[in-house]
């Protein structure tokens, strides 16, 4: 099936993560104006669909609830409440906003290093070394990438109630740490990239097996560590059914199980509205431009796996 | 490999610091890997194979309870396909998922598609501003799927929505985006909305990837875009389609939030909308943990069959 695709494989990794360094090649000269302003205006018509509900929630902050209801939501309406909105969402219920704030922050920042540098020592070690046991473990999480998330959140809902770790910071944080589409990803890379005959002129040196993964394996590896991290980092951030069957404790809530609490009372009481809009808009802002910063490092060992896959 | 590792140090006295004796040195390539992949295969162990293995041995017991509210003892005993049989038998699971199946049938290759022409569109020599539009595509992946539900269901809800109201002055047209016929294909919306340009970058990634000298050729041979992207980029983009679209299979069947959320303001939303709704129902709600892993255990296994099958599909029209 890769075949025809494999060769272009070593060119993609040497280039690393270069954004962007090829995109002209395909030549900008002979093309008319006229295609280019149909491509640039289609383009744009896409762009206008996913930026709609970001524009309203923005606007929306801005207004009472009143407001809300009774003014075009596409425009700005008479008042301008968005200072108060904010200042309500940060400090209703003695601020448990930023408490859920800090709580996906923590998931989603810990769980992402620890998993990324898990999957890491692990896709390294099968790309490396030749040892019983290696086919059958690429096989077990190879099964795993397939392997709905929600279908296992139950049975360990179950399982970490036997042993006690449900509703606690654990039982979030302990799933999160294990990326399995990351081993698949770094077990490749590491393939395609750490070579054999460095690995070996280090050991001659006397380096130890892991300070060789330390210093070289996760040197070279670098792209798609980012990748994975990345890729890790908004898989816990964004997840909702897990925290859902796990916590029960509105402490320990990440944001979207927060903001989902707060949106599921605005039918009875219509000033949980402002909370709700003013609340996405503080959680939308920093991870849209982190996701638009960001967006350069997302192809890093992307490359290299989707060639593969 | 190994036993080669013993020899060539022999040969280089000195200034070096000492290499270990032979015999230890092998085994400690030989101890290496498990180190590195012990702790990932540890909690790989615990966080998915164990939960599967806990799934599939309930979903074949039941357990009884005596008395009123089980003050009596409570009893578990082996099922065999009892709780199969009730999953199966339960014409609301079955329809969640027909639905989920028509959902996806629509809603995978419309966002497929769609992901592909964007990415050839913006990969093309014609598209101005590429970063500012990728970046714009793929922004939606970073908010979280309860979060793009909420902003959605804003749109969504008669009163407040600026979109029924801009209809309604254009074309006089009210339309009700949370009806019993329309809000599966809202839902479709969202997710594509959300999903789109993640796909789209998993396209760019593999298109980038094409060897400038193809393009060459093809120019030489007088190919106009038109013929580049149908003869030369879509057959290399081919496993970045096929992963994107085995990915999109699991998550319709893992098809949670945006219902969930959806259902608090359309009525046509009931708890058994979709399989994982349905399983989520079953344990919470009935607190009938077996049948809801034996849900759980059939959501799998279809997630599993469609993919594999898509799989051999894919397979056999490449050869």
């Amino acid at each position: 099936m890769t075949a025809a695709t494999v060769s272009t494989a070593p060119a993609g990794a040497a280039a690393g993560p270069e954004p962007g360094s090829r995109s002209g090649t395909t030549g900008r000269r002979g093309r008319r104006p006229a295609t280019t302003i149909l491509v640039t205006a289609v383009l744009a018509v896409v762009a206008i669909y996913f930026l709609v509900p970001v524009y309203w929630v923005v606007v929306a902050a801005t207004k009472t609830t009143d407001d809300l209801f009774a003014t075009n939501g596409f425009w700005f309406g008479t008042s301008f409440a968005l200072f108060d909105n904010l200042s309500a969402v940060l400090t209703y219920d003695g601020g448990v906003f930023v408490r859920w704030f800090a709580n996906s922050v923590l998931y989603a920042g810990v769980g992402g290093l620890i998993a990324t540098y898990l999957a890491a020592a692990g896709g390294y070690a099968l790309a490396k070394y030749r040892f019983r046991g290696r086919n059958l473990i690429f096989g077990l999480v190879l099964g795993g990438v397939l392997v709905p998330g929600t279908a296992t959140a139950l049975p360990l809902f179950l399982l970490f109630s036997q042993l006690g770790l449900a509703n606690t910071y654990w039982s979030v944080l302990i799933p999160s740490l294990v990326s399995p589409f990351g081993f698949f990803l770094c077990r490749i890379y590491a393939d395609a990239t750490v070579d054999s005959s460095l690995v070996e002129a280090a050991r001659i040196d006397g380096a130890g097996e892991l300070r060789i993964f330390h210093t070289i394996g996760l040197r070279i590896m670098t792209p798609a560590l980012v990748t994975v991290f990345l890729f890790q980092l908004v898989g816990i951030w964004n997840n909702y059914f897990l925290p859902l069957v796990m916590l029960s404790d509105q402490e320990l809530y990440p944001i979207t199980l927060g903001l989902n609490n707060w949106r599921s009372q605005t039918d009875r009481l219509p000033e949980f509205y402002e909370l709700t809009t003013g609340g996405v808009l503080l959680s939308v802002i920093p991870l849209a431009v982190a996701m638009i910063a960001l967006q350069r490092f997302w192809r890093g060992g992307l490359t290299e796996g989707a060639v593969k896959a | 490999m190994t036993t080669q590792t013993t020899t060539p140090t022999s040969g280089t006295p000195g200034t070096r610091p000492a290499a270990p004796p032979p015999k230890k040195r092998s085994t400690a390539v030989g101890r290496a890997p498990w180190i590195l992949v012990g702790p990932f295969l540890v909690l790989f162990l615990l966080t998915f194979v164990l939960p599967i293995v806990v799934a599939i041995g309930q979903s074949f017991t039941t357990v009884t309870r005596a008395g009123l509210f089980g003050e009596q003892g409570v009893t578990t005993s082996f099922a065999w396909f009892e709780n199969y049989r009730i999953a199966l038998e339960d014409g609301n699971f079955i329809a969640s998922i027909w639905r989920m199946l028509l959902f996806g049938v629509v809603q995978v290759p419309v966002m497929i598609v769609a992901a592909t022409v964007l990415a050839l569109l913006l990969e093309s020599a014609s598209a101005r501003w590429p970063g500012f539009f990728r970046a714009t595509y793929f922004m939606p992946y970073g908010i979280p799927g309860v979060i793009a539900t909420i902003l959605w269901s804003f749109l969504y809800v008669p009163g407040l929505s600026p979109i029924i109201d801009l209809s309604e002055a254009l074309f006089g047209f009210t339309p009700d985006f949370l009806g019993a016929g329309t809000v599966l294909w809202s839902i479709a919306n969202i997710v594509t909305w959300t999903y789109a340009g993640y796909n789209m970058l998993i396209i760019v990634a593999q298109l980038k990837a094409i060897p400038p000298e193809m393009y060459e050729a093809a120019r030489v041979d007088g190919a106009g875009p038109w013929r580049t992207a149908w003869s030369i980029q879509l057959p290399l983009i081919r496993p970045a389609l096929v992963l994107t679209t085995v990915f999109s299979i699991i998550g319709t069947l893992q098809l949670f939030a945006e219902p969930q959320l959806l259902q608090t303001v359309s009525p046509a939303i009931d708890s058994q909308f979709t399989p994982n709704l349905s399983a989520y129902t079953t344990a919470f709600a009935y607190n009938d943990y077996n049948v809801a892993a034996a849900q759980s255990v059939l959501i799998a296994l279809v997630a599993f069959a469609l993919s594999f099958l898509f799989l051999r599909l894919t397979n056999r029209s490449s050869r």
